[in-house]
C-alpha cells in the first residue's frame, strides 16, 4: 500500500479563491503536496499561508476552488471534525493542548479507534490498542517521563511536542504544522527538527509553515514560496534561495 | 487529578451520614438532646437542594466551561411542576380550591393542568420537560457556536423572559402570587414535622446521588472530554470530535438536576413564585460555585452550603445586609481567589491551571 501511495497527491488544491469582504487573501491558488514528502510553505506575513491551512481544515470556507485529500475526498463538503477524521491533522501556531489533563490523557483523547461516534469511542476507551499507541507516541516525542504531569505545567517546547504527539495518535495522511518552532530555544528547535523528520512516512505528507528559513532548509524536501496568496516558487529550498523573484519579495525584506 | 480526592470522600460521607441520621434524629430522637427540630431539618433540606443545584451548574460550568446565568429557570420549572401537582392533588382529592382559581374567578383549571393530580405524571414531566428545554436550547446555541459571555447573557435573558411570562396572571400559573397553599405530597400533610424531615432526607439523598453520579462522570473518559471542551474546544474539533455532543449531554443533565432540586425545594418552602426566575437568583448560584471553586464538585457543595447557611443566619436579623455581603464575597473571589476556596487549600491545582 505504501509503495502505491508514494508520489501520489496527499492534498491537491486547485483554483482556490479566498476573500474576506473586499480583501482577497488568496486570488487563485493551485498547490499540491505528495505522500512521503516534508513540504515547507514559506512567505512573508500575509502571504496566505495560514489561510491555506484554514481552508484545508475547514475553518475557512472558500468561495471557489477544489480541495481534495488523497485525490478523492472533497474536503469542502466536510465539517471540521469530519476533515480531522478523514486524515488531516493540524498543529496550531500557539501550543494548543488540554492544560488540565495529563500528557497521557491528552494523547488518549487524540486517538480515534471508532471514528463513527463519540459514544462508541468512549465505550472502547480501555481498548489495549489505546494504551499501546500512547506508550509508543510518548516514546517518539520524548515525553515518557512527563506522562502523568498536567499539560499546563509543561515547558513551551514540550507542549509543542505533546501537540505533535496528539496528531501522531491520529496517524494523519496529511500533517500540517503551523510555525512549529516559533518561540523555541535552539536545542528545542533541533529536537523538533528531529521529531518532524521521524514523522516522515511513505503514507503521509507533512506540510510545514515557517518563518525560520534555516529550520525549513533543514527538514523540508520541497518548498513552496507564497506571495500575496500566489505561489511564486516551488522546488528545492536551495534553489529557492537563489531564485530572483523569491529574493525580491521575501528574502530581500529580511 | 482534579484535586480533592480526599475532600470528595469527606463530602460524600457527610451527605450519606446526614441522609441516614436525619430520619432518626428528626424522628424518634426529635425531642432528645441530640435531636433535630423540624425547623432545622427544613433548613438542612433547603440547603441540600441548593447544593444539588450548585453541583448541576458546576458540571456544565466548572467542567465543560459553559457558564449559565439561567439555572434558576430549570430550578423554577421543577418547582412549578411539583407545585402544580400538589395544588391539583389538593383540589381533586381534598377539595381545596387553589388560590389562583379564586383570584381569576375560574370554575375549572386550564387544560394543561390535566393529569397533574397524578404524582408519576408530574414526576415524569419534572424530568422530561426541563430535559427537552435544555436540549432544545443547547442544540440551537452550541450548534451555532454561541459560547462564553454571549451564551451566559442569553441564558439570563431567557430566564428573565420566563419571569415576565410567569408574572402574568392570565397564564394559569398563579402570576405574581405564584402557587401556595399546598395540602399534601404523596399523602404526607404539608407542615407536619415528619413531612419536613422526610423532604429534607430526600433532598440530602438527591444531593448525594448527584454528587456521586457527577463525580463518576467527571472522572470517566467523558469527563476528560468535557475538560477538553473547556480547555480548547477548537483543538477537540480538530481531533475529530464534534464538541456539540459532549456539551449537549452535560448541559441537558445539568438542567434536569437543577429541576429536581427545584421540585424538592418548592414543597419545603411551601411556595413557588416568579421571583425564583429573577437574575439575582441565577447569579447567586454561579456565586456559590465560583466561591467554592469551579471544576471540583466539592467546591460547589461547599460554596452552596456556606453561602446559603450564612444567608439564613444573616436574614434572621439583618436581611438588608445580604446584597452587600454577597457582593463583597464576589469581589473577594474575583480579586483574590480565582479558583474559589480551593485556592486556599490546593496551590498545586493553581499551578496546573495557570502554568506555562
Amino acid at each position: 500500500m505504501a509503495a502505491e501511495m508514494r508520489g501520489a497527491h496527499a492534498i491537491q488544491v486547485e483554483g482556490l479563491r479566498v476573500t474576506f469582504g473586499d480583501f482577497v487573501a488568496i486570488p487563485n491558488l493551485t498547490f499540491t503536496a505528495s505522500y512521503g514528502e516534508i513540504h515547507g510553505v514559506i512567505g512573508p506575513n500575509g502571504a496566505g499561508k495560514t489561510t491555506l491551512l484554514d481552508v484545508i481544515t475547514g475553518k475557512t470556507r472558500p468561495k471557489e476552488g477544489t480541495v481534495l485529500l488523497d485525490g478523492k475526498i472533497d474536503l469542502r463538503r466536510l465539517s471540521e471534525p469530519q476533515i480531522a477524521l478523514a486524515g488531516v491533522g493540524r498543529k496550531f501556531q500557539k501550543p494548543s493542548v488540554f492544560e488540565a489533563l495529563s500528557v497521557r490523557e491528552n494523547l488518549e483523547l487524540a486517538l480515534r479507534l471508532r471514528a463513527g461516534s463519540i459514544l462508541s469511542e468512549l465505550r472502547g476507551w480501555t481498548d489495549p490498542r489505546r494504551a499501546a499507541r500512547v506508550a509508543e507516541v510518548l516514546g517518539e516525542t520524548g515525553l515518557t517521563d512527563r506522562a502523568d504531569a498536567p499539560a499546563g505545567i509543561l515547558a513551551h517546547g514540550q507542549k509543542q511536542w505533546l501537540e505533535i504527539g496528539m496528531l501522531l495518535m491520529q496517524r494523519p495522511k496529511l500533517l500540517m504544522l503551523d510555525e512549529p518552532v516559533a518561540g523555541m530555544t535552539d536545542s528545542e528547535t533541533s529536537h523538533t527538527a528531529d521529531l518532524v523528520r521521524r514523522l516522515r512516512a511513505p503514507d503521509r505528507a507533512i506540510l510545514v509553515i515557517e518563518h525560520d528559513m534555516a529550520f525549513v532548509e533543514e527538514i523540508a524536501t520541497r518548498v513552496t514560496v507564497l506571495h500575496e496568496g500566489t505561489p511564486i516558487f516551488a522546488g528545492a529550498m536551495a534553489d529557492a534561495r537563489t531564485d530572483a523573484r523569491v529574493r525580491d519579495v521575501y528574502l530581500g525584506r529580511h | 487529578m482534579m484535586g480533592g480526592g480526599m475532600l470528595f470522600r469527606v463530602i460524600a460521607l457527610s451527605l450519606a451520614a446526614l441522609t441516614i441520621a436525619l430520619p432518626i434524629l428528626g424522628g424518634p430522637l426529635a425531642g432528645s438532646g441530640i435531636g433535630i427540630s423540624p425547623y432545622l431539618a427544613n433548613i438542612i433540606g433547603q440547603i441540600a437542594t441548593f447544593a444539588l443545584l450548585a453541583i448541576a451548574l458546576d458540571l456544565i460550568w466548572g467542567f465543560a466551561g459553559v457558564l449559565s446565568l439561567g439555572h434558576g429557570l430549570f430550578f423554577a420549572l421543577g418547582g412549578y411542576l411539583i407545585a402544580m401537582h400538589m395544588l391539583k392533588d389538593g383540589y381533586v382529592n381534598a377539595g381545596v380550591v387553589p388560590d389562583l382559581m379564586t383570584f381569576m374567578g375560574w370554575t375549572e383549571l386550564p387544560g394543561y393542568w390535566a393529569f397533574f393530580e397524578s404524582f408519576p405524571y408530574a414526576a415524569v414531566l419534572i424530568l422530561v420537560l426541563p430535559g427537552l428545554l435544555a436540549f432544545a436550547y443547547g442544540w440551537i446555541s452550541f450548534r451555532s457556536r454561541v459560547s462564553g459571555v454571549s451564551f451566559a447573557i442569553i441564558t439570563q435573558a431567557l430566564t428573565y423572559v420566563a419571569m415576565l411570562l410567569m408574572f402574568r396572571n392570565d397564564t394559569g400559573f398563579g402570576g405574581n402570587n405564584g402557587m401556595t397553599g399546598f395540602v399534601s405530597l404523596l399523602g404526607m400533610p404539608m407542615g407536619a414535622p415528619s413531612t419536613a424531615v422526610w423532604l429534607a432526607t430526600a433532598s440530602t439523598a438527591a444531593a448525594l446521588g448527584a454528587f456521586l453520579l457527577c463525580g463518576r462522570l467527571v472522572r470517566s473518559p467523558f469527563g476528560r472530554m468535557l475538560i477538553a471542551v473547556r480547555d480548547d474546544e477548537a483543538r477537540l474539533r480538530f481531533l475529530g470530535y464534534d464538541p456539540v455532543w459532549p456539551k449537549l449531554a452535560a448541559w441537558t443533565l445539568s438542567g434536569v438536576m437543577a429541576a429536581i432540586a427545584g421540585a424538592l425545594y418548592a414543597p419545603q418552602v411551601g411556595i413557588i413564585n416568579p421571583r425564583l426566575l429573577s437574575p439575582e437568583v441565577s447569579i447567586e448560584i454561579a456565586v456559590w460555585v465560583a466561591l467554592g471553586g469551579r471544576g471540583t464538585l466539592s467546591g460547589a457543595v461547599i460554596g452552596a452550603v456556606v453561602i446559603s447557611a450564612l444567608k439564613f443566619w444573616l436574614t434572621g436579623f439583618a436581611p438588608d445586609l445580604w446584597p452587600f455581603i454577597l457582593s463583597l464575597l464576589v469581589l473577594i473571589v474575583v480579586v483574590g481567589l480565582p479558583n474559589g476556596l480551593t485556592d486556599l487549600r490546593l496551590p498545586k491545582l493553581k499551578g496546573a491551571r495557570h502554568g506555562g
